[in-house]
């Protein structure tokens, strides 16, 4: 992997907290657009979008993570990603910056024994916040 | 040196389709061993490959190729004789190749298989093909002198000249045998002519004989005076003279060489006779063939499918002006195309309720060239079914004589067209069911003369469009299915209750075979009959837009029959709506369009069915399968949209209709795969995204 790329991080907020990307699975993010919902579909997929010509499904992260259903923010985004050669959107609250994190810098010790979702890769201090580095793979279940 | 990874994936391409041309010509030889056309094609493309494979690096199949076309071209110059083991030959080095070939596609190089074994054999076919192109030559030539010293001593007689054959016996301590000799026949040559000499003279002065010799001498004196002056030479140790005639010859060949040249003589005759008489059986095999061809042909009353036959087999040889185009680049260009129609789809929306003629009459022109445009780009996609049929005759050659069971496969329709995705997805498909049929379908050749069949199964494989569909059949003439195994084995393995198996028709209970988990072969074989398979088959046909029917009958054999979509990107749709969601059903599933009342609808076992057109109609409602939630519904009159599978009918309660529209099928992505009801998405002319129904699995 790219240096340049490998510590870079999508720093986007869900609810109250922060959370991490690698940047290397994001293609683009976007504002919030018309889903169109597929019937039987796990519920935390909310549909499909037209990104430009091809279909992309999209995940709430919300949902993903069992967090509180909120009203529609102003600044909701959908970060693309594309994983295994497969696009696929998580909906966030707001996605603003882009941040480098030194892999020293992220604490993969507390995760083993904490978050038995396994969404999360470690954490990560960042001066006064705490960001929660995300696993792609595993919320998309690959 | 010129960097030759460019070139691997043309080079592949390329020896890919050499070999399939090659399959099915060694096939075409194997029926018709004497046509030379046939043979010189072979010897093209082994000469081909030799030259395509060594200019890549690719030393064994290089080396294999070579051999095989020095005995290709042996065969072409007619220094040998085709037979059968040749014929085996020639495939096994076929499937060496093409095991190097698919390595090669793999890893990049050859693998590890080694080629001495063929190179050996195929050597050895050429050295025994020319050790008795020899014998014969010389068996010919002994022949041309036996007629010749016949005919000689024939005219001496005429002359009053006597024939003598003189066997002259040289001294052991003889030095000089060949100088010796000479003096003999200068001695004989005074007073006669030499017509023949054993050993042949050359060899004689050579001295490649050991201390005797035997001549034939035609001459004027008599026979003690002939003796005495052979014996007058010095180092001659005896001679005997005796006269001869022409009656001796053959007898004498005969009685000398019983036990050396009868068998030999034997063996020749009897070989010629075999050859004869199997080519005499090929011969009537293949017309047969082509008789039955033709009944097809007659059948189908296709005179325009005819000729295109025709065309294709004449095609062979021919060289086309192609252009070999990446995949990936047709779908691209696919891709725009489907983008135009998006766009131009918005453009009607636009339009709608304007009054600009102008403008509609460019709308509608663009309509057409849009249509234009992508029936162009779909044809440059279709490729005819040829190229999934073509290995199918060695596989059944293969298979039929590994279980004894001896089957004549019949093709036709090979000119179908299908779009470039079904291809690479139907074969597999396709082997099983052709597989299953020789397993389980045809009998073994003694079951069949006890049921008064002919010994020699059929297999039949057809192709044919019909409207939007490409059909694929798989036909044997073997048992059928046992619709009675088939019912216990289905409640044993429980795939269905007892209740539903009552109610289910034989057609319906064939196509339990189908289900996942099911096998009727009481033995398990290497073939099939692992009860995984036939349910794959069906997901793949369901995959690619298709379904799956079987036709049975007992001891009359079974029929497979495959319906696949022709095109597989854009189709007409009728758009409707569910609630305030939007949702396409392709129009070819459609039958028709109607409206029922509300209170018709009778409820029958919790599922609701109304009477239509005197039969019962099973119902549907869209809204309740595709969970949409309450819906206000407080008209009487309700739109039910009836869609077909097979022969079942189905009727769909939507909310709304739209209207019909082009659509451009978009897969779901890997992600979404799997989910029921729904075939894909497409993209409308506002940008909005509206899912495809899978009506086949509404039918479940």
């Amino acid at each position: 992997m790219d240096s340049a790329v490998a510590n870079k991080y999508v720093i986007f907020k869900l609810e109250n907290e922060f959370y991490g990307i690698g940047i290397n699975h994001v293609e683009t993010i976007e504002k919030m657009m018309d889903i169109t919902r597929v019937p039987k579909a796990e519920v935390y997929v909310k549909g499909v979008i037209n990104l430009r010509g091809d279909i992309v499904p999209v995940v709430d992260l919300r949902e993903r993570f069992n967090l509180p259903m909120a009203d529609s923010f102003a600044d909701k985004r959908i970060i693309i990603n594309r994983i295994d050669e497969m696009m696929i959107g998580f909906i966030v609250d707001s996605a603003s910056e882009v941040k480098d994190i030194e892999t020293e810098d992220i604490d993969i010790s507390i995760v083993a024994d904490n978050f038995n979702d396994g969404f999360v890769r470690g954490i990560a201090k960042d001066t006064d916040r705490v960001i929660i580095i995300l696993d792609v793979h595993k919320i998309i279940g690959v | 040196m010129f960097e030759l990874d460019q070139y691997i994936d043309i080079f592949l391409d390329e020896s890919k389709e050499h070999l399939e041309n090659l399959n099915t010509n060694l096939l075409e030889l194997e029926s018709n061993p004497s046509n030379i056309e046939t043979i010189n094609e072979i010897f093209r493309i082994a000469h081909t490959l030799k030259g395509m494979s060594a200019t890549m690096g690719f030393e064994k199949t290089a080396k294999l190729t070579h051999k095989m076309e020095n005995l290709l071209d042996d065969i072409r110059s007619g220094q040998a004789v085709i037979n059968t083991k040749m014929v085996d030959l020639l495939f096994e080095v076929l499937d060496r190749v093409d095991n190097f070939i698919k390595s090669i596609e793999a890893t990049g190089k050859e693998g590890s298989l080694p080629i001495d074994d063929l190179i050996e054999k195929l050597e050895n076919v050429l050295a025994v093909e020319e050790e008795s192109k020899a014998k014969e030559a010389e068996s010919s030539q002994s022949k041309e002198n036996e007629v010749y010293i016949a005919n000689v001593i024939k005219s001496a007689k005429a002359q009053n000249l006597t024939s003598y054959k003189i066997k002259v016996m040289l001294d052991e301590t003889c030095m000089l045998k060949s100088a010796r000799a000479f003096l003999v026949f200068k001695t004989i040559e005074e007073n006669g002519e030499i017509i023949y000499s054993n050993p042949p003279t050359e060899d004689i002065e050579d001295e490649k004989f050991d201390l005797e010799f035997e001549l034939i001498v035609v001459t004027s004196i008599k026979v003690d005076e002939l003796r005495n002056k052979i014996l007058n030479i010095s180092e001659v140790k005896d001679a005997t003279v005796c006269e001869y005639s022409a009656e001796d010859i053959t007898m004498e060949e005969m009685a000398e060489q019983p036990l050396a040249a009868l068998p030999e003589a034997l063996e020749v005759d009897m070989l010629e006779e075999a050859i004869e008489k199997t080519s005499i059986a090929k011969e009537a095999e293949s017309s047969k063939k082509s008789m039955q061809q033709k009944e097809i042909e007659i059948e189908a009353k296709t005179d325009e499918a005819q000729e295109e036959g025709e065309q294709t087999s004449n095609r062979k040889g021919k060289v086309g002006k192609t252009v070999r185009v990446d995949i990936n680049r047709l779908d691209n260009l696919m891709n725009l195309v489907s983008e135009l129609i998006i766009v131009k789809t918005r453009l009607e929306d636009i339009e709608i309720g304007s009054k600009n003629q102008n403008a509609n009459d460019a709308i509608e022109y663009l309509e057409t060239i849009t249509t234009n445009l992508h029936d162009a780009v779909m044809k440059v996609r279709m490729v005819p079914i040829e190229r999934v049929f073509n290995r199918f005759p060695r596989m059944i050659r293969d298979l039929s004589k590994s279980l004894n069971k001896e089957v004549e496969l019949i093709m036709s329709g090979e000119e179908t067209e299908v779009d470039r995705t079904v291809i690479d997805e139907i074969g597999d498909p396709l082997i099983h069911l052709l597989r299953n049929s020789l397993d389980h379908g045809i009998e073994k050749p003694d079951i069949r003369a006890k049921l008064n069949k002919s010994e020699v199964g059929t297999l039949k494989l057809l192709a044919y469009p019909d409207g939007n569909n490409v059909v694929i059949e798989v036909a044997d003439d073997g048992s059928g299915l046992d619709i009675e195994k088939i019912r216990q084995k289905a409640l044993e393995k429980e795939i269905v209750t007892h209740e539903k198996l009552e109610s289910m028709d034989e057609k319906e209970i064939a196509s339990l075979v189908l289900m996942p988990g099911f096998s009727t072969a009481d033995k398990i074989s290497d073939i099939s009959g692992r009860g995984v398979g036939l349910d794959v088959v069906k997901t793949k046909i369901e995959s690619l837009g298709g379904i799956i029917e079987i036709e049975t009958e007992r001891n009359l054999g079974s029929k497979f029959i495959i319906r696949l979509p022709l095109t597989l990107a854009i189709i007409q749709a009728l758009l409707i709506m569910v609630g305030d969601e939007k949702y396409a059903i392709p129009l070819n599933n459609i039958k028709e369009i109607t409206n029922i009342e509300k209170d018709k609808i009778r409820s029958v076992e919790g599922r609701d069915i109304v009477l239509y057109r005197g039969k019962t109609l099973p119902l549907v409602d869209l809204g309740d399968v595709l969970e949409a939630g309450a819906r206000e519904r407080d008209k009487n009159d309700i739109n039910v949209i009836v869609v077909k599978k097979g022969e079942r009918d189905l009727g769909i309660i939507v909310d709304d209709l739209i209207g019909q529209q082009e659509i451009v099928i978009k897969s779901l992505g890997k992600y979404l795969k799997g989910i029921n009801f729904v075939a894909g998405a497409t993209i409308l002319g506002n940008g909005s995204v509206a899912l495809i129904i899978d009506t086949n699995s509404l039918f479940n």
